[in-house]
């Protein structure tokens, strides 16, 4: 009885709907924001940001350190630290197989770069947090990176930057991956303690244990426009509240309105505001 | 709510017949029954159903510890920056001689009480409140217990707007800071980052049915299996039970529960509590300041599981 429910009318879709799969490594990209086809030659040379409404597209760790540190300064450090299953967790797929699986995609072991780079001159410690591996979960190997960069900012007394990326903590290593959150918080605390500056970028998406750890603690928090940040993820607070959440909740804009970020930077101005307030807080007159 | 988890029913059923039993003999009969039954029932609980225990309508909470455990307690508010929080509580009190500063959440147990309390889900104001008395504990060298029984942070629109993951760290980041020492005390649910808020400790102690888990294990399944019904395999995984956590060397003591659990004698849950809360402030009292706070640090410095290769700086 199937044509008693027939519509008897079709809608067509609006075309910046419809272009929704474009075929991979075409001269085309479309924003994930606004759906508007970019050219990506153009799309490039504006660091991966659109044209149209200045949308910031996820970097990789790699990326952002060309775009923030001098050319060839930057070495990395701890990049031997690799994560393992050791709860034996398995959902749909094993954590170790899905460990090897992003290993392979990404090229990294984890979902964090760490070393030392200069800034036009200037040389700050330096961790990157890569969203692409599994959502920038934070795990045993991205806490004890961080805490062994901030004893290394704290050591040589050079500043710290941190450049947040993540969905939270990583389910995968149970309470462990939660006690990260308390074994950061820590090593950041010790090196302000001791005088040392810190720097946070929040970057889309910033949200769960990594927000609420070390991301937030920075003397200075800056966030890249239209970034997602915050504790709980917008769909679970739809859930628990049933209503639909304002247009713009919970990202950049909202953050430095509601006085929780210093700034809101893009992605072009970023080395150069990062070099004036390292060299204001750093170098003595 | 249902008031009975169906897989304790026929503990309550011979308990029934206990109340109704009219000659000695056979109500000796029926006690000895009940034990062995709650004994087994002790022995077999799956990770799952020692979740459910954690979150038995019947529980004690921490406003049933706070009178036993107490004399002279006196509840403070507000973090004198928005509002005071109920679904935390906080004030001082004193425990065999000792003064303390007690925090902890609050679920509520009637349907009014638990919207009053948001159902011990705290808002930033919540653990701004916690921070502050904390501080000021500190400035006057009182122990700070903490009380952990929350299913999590609160994820709604306010909380959000005030800054729910800054309160959170900087709650975090003052425990580091407190030169007196913290014990805190699984009682419930011990969930996320709303429970480690009021939970870097010196001492970490667990109620045996109690949990501490990174994600709920509703959570893990709906994001991890995407199927709800995937519950039961998450609590496995998550490895949250007290049992769990302390093979994990992360809680330092369990604290026995009456058979079958807490909610079947608060007395002695109670009695059993304060003499193990005792014998850790004991030995924590007194210690050097910069010692505590060392020990604390390396504490959980040191928590992680990963493979090292040579480091490179």
């Amino acid at each position: 009885m199937n044509w008693f429910r027939r519509p008897k009318y079709t809608t067509l879709t609006p075309l910046s709907q419809k272009r929704e799969k474009l075929p991979q490594g075409g001269i085309w990209i479309k924003c994930e924001e606004c759906n508007e086809l970019i050219y990506k030659k153009e799309w490039l040379k504006l660091l991966k940001v659109c044209p149209k409404c200045g949308f910031h597209f996820q970097i990789s760790p790699e990326e952002r350190i060309k775009i923030i540190f001098d050319k060839g300064s930057w070495k990395e450090s701890f990049s031997e630290i690799k994560p393992v299953d050791s709860l034996g967790f398995k959902d749909i797929k094993g954590y170790r197989e899905r460990l090897t699986e992003y290993q392979k995609k990404v090229g990294s072991l984890d979902a964090i770069t760490c070393g030392k780079g200069k800034i036009r001159g200037i040389t700050v410690a330096s961790c990157l947090l890569d969203f692409s591996f599994m959502g920038g979960s934070m795990g045993s190997v991205m806490g004890e990176k961080i805490a062994l960069t901030a004893e290394m900012a704290q050591a040589e007394r050079i500043p710290l930057l941190i450049f947040s990326a993540s969905g939270g903590a990583r389910m995968q290593e149970g309470i462990v991956s939660l006690l990260q959150m308390a074994k950061t918080v820590s090593a950041i605390n010790l090196l302000k303690k001791e005088g040392g500056f810190y720097l946070s970028v929040l970057c889309n998406p910033t949200t769960g244990g990594v927000a609420a750890s070390f991301a937030f603690l920075g003397d200075i928090v800056i966030a890249e426009p239209k970034a997602l940040i915050g504790f709980a993820g917008p769909r679970v607070i739809e859930q628990t509240i049933k209503e639909k959440l304002p247009p713009g909740f919970q990202r950049a804009e909202f953050l430095s309105e509601h006085g929780m970020v210093d700034m809101v930077v893009k992605r072009k101005e970023l080395k150069e505001k990062i070099f004036y307030l390292v060299r204001f807080f750093t170098v003595s007159q | 709510m249902q008031e009975i988890l169906s897989f304790e029913g026929h503990l309550l059923e011979i308990e029934k017949e206990i109340e109704r039993a009219d000659n000695p003999d056979s109500l000796k009969a029926l006690k000895r029954r009940l034990s062995l039954e709650k004994k087994n029932f002790s022995e077999n609980l799956s990770p799952y159903q020692k979740v459910l225990l954690a979150r038995h309508p019947k529980r004690p909470h921490l406003s049933d510890y706070i009178e036993g455990l107490f004399s002279n307690f006196i509840e403070l508010s507000g973090d004198r920056l928005f509002a005071d929080d109920q679904a935390i509580i906080g004030g001082c009190g004193i425990i065999g001689k000792k003064k303390v500063m007690v925090i902890g959440q609050e679920k509520g147990r009637s349907t009014q009480e638990k919207i009053k309390r948001n159902f011990g889900m705290a808002h930033p104001e919540g653990y701004r409140k916690a921070r502050r008395l904390m501080e000021l504990s500190a400035r006057f060298g009182i122990p700070v217990l903490t009380f952990i029984d929350t299913s999590g942070a609160y994820p709604g629109i306010g909380a959000e707007e005030r800054g729910q993951s800054l309160a959170i760290a900087e709650s975090i980041c003052a425990s580091f800071n407190l030169a007196v020492p913290i014990i805190s005390t699984i009682i419930g649910e011990g969930g996320s980052g709303g429970a480690l808020a009021i939970g870097v400790c010196d001492r970490l102690l667990m109620l045996e049915y109690s949990i501490y888990s990174v994600a709920s294990p509703e959570a893990c399944a709906a994001i991890l299996w995407r199927d709800q019904s995937k519950t039961e395999e998450a609590s496995c995984n998550l490895h949250l039970t007290a049992s769990d956590l302390s093979r994990l060397g992360i809680a330092d003591q369990i604290i026995k529960e009456p058979i079958g659990g807490a909610h079947w004698d608060y007395d002695k849950i109670t009695r059993e509590l304060k003499s193990v809360l005792l014998s850790n402030l004991k030995e924590l009292i007194g210690m050097d300041k910069g010692k505590l706070l060392e020990k604390r640090r390396e504490k959980f410095r040191k928590i992680g599981v990963f493979e090292e290769g040579i480091k490179v700086w």
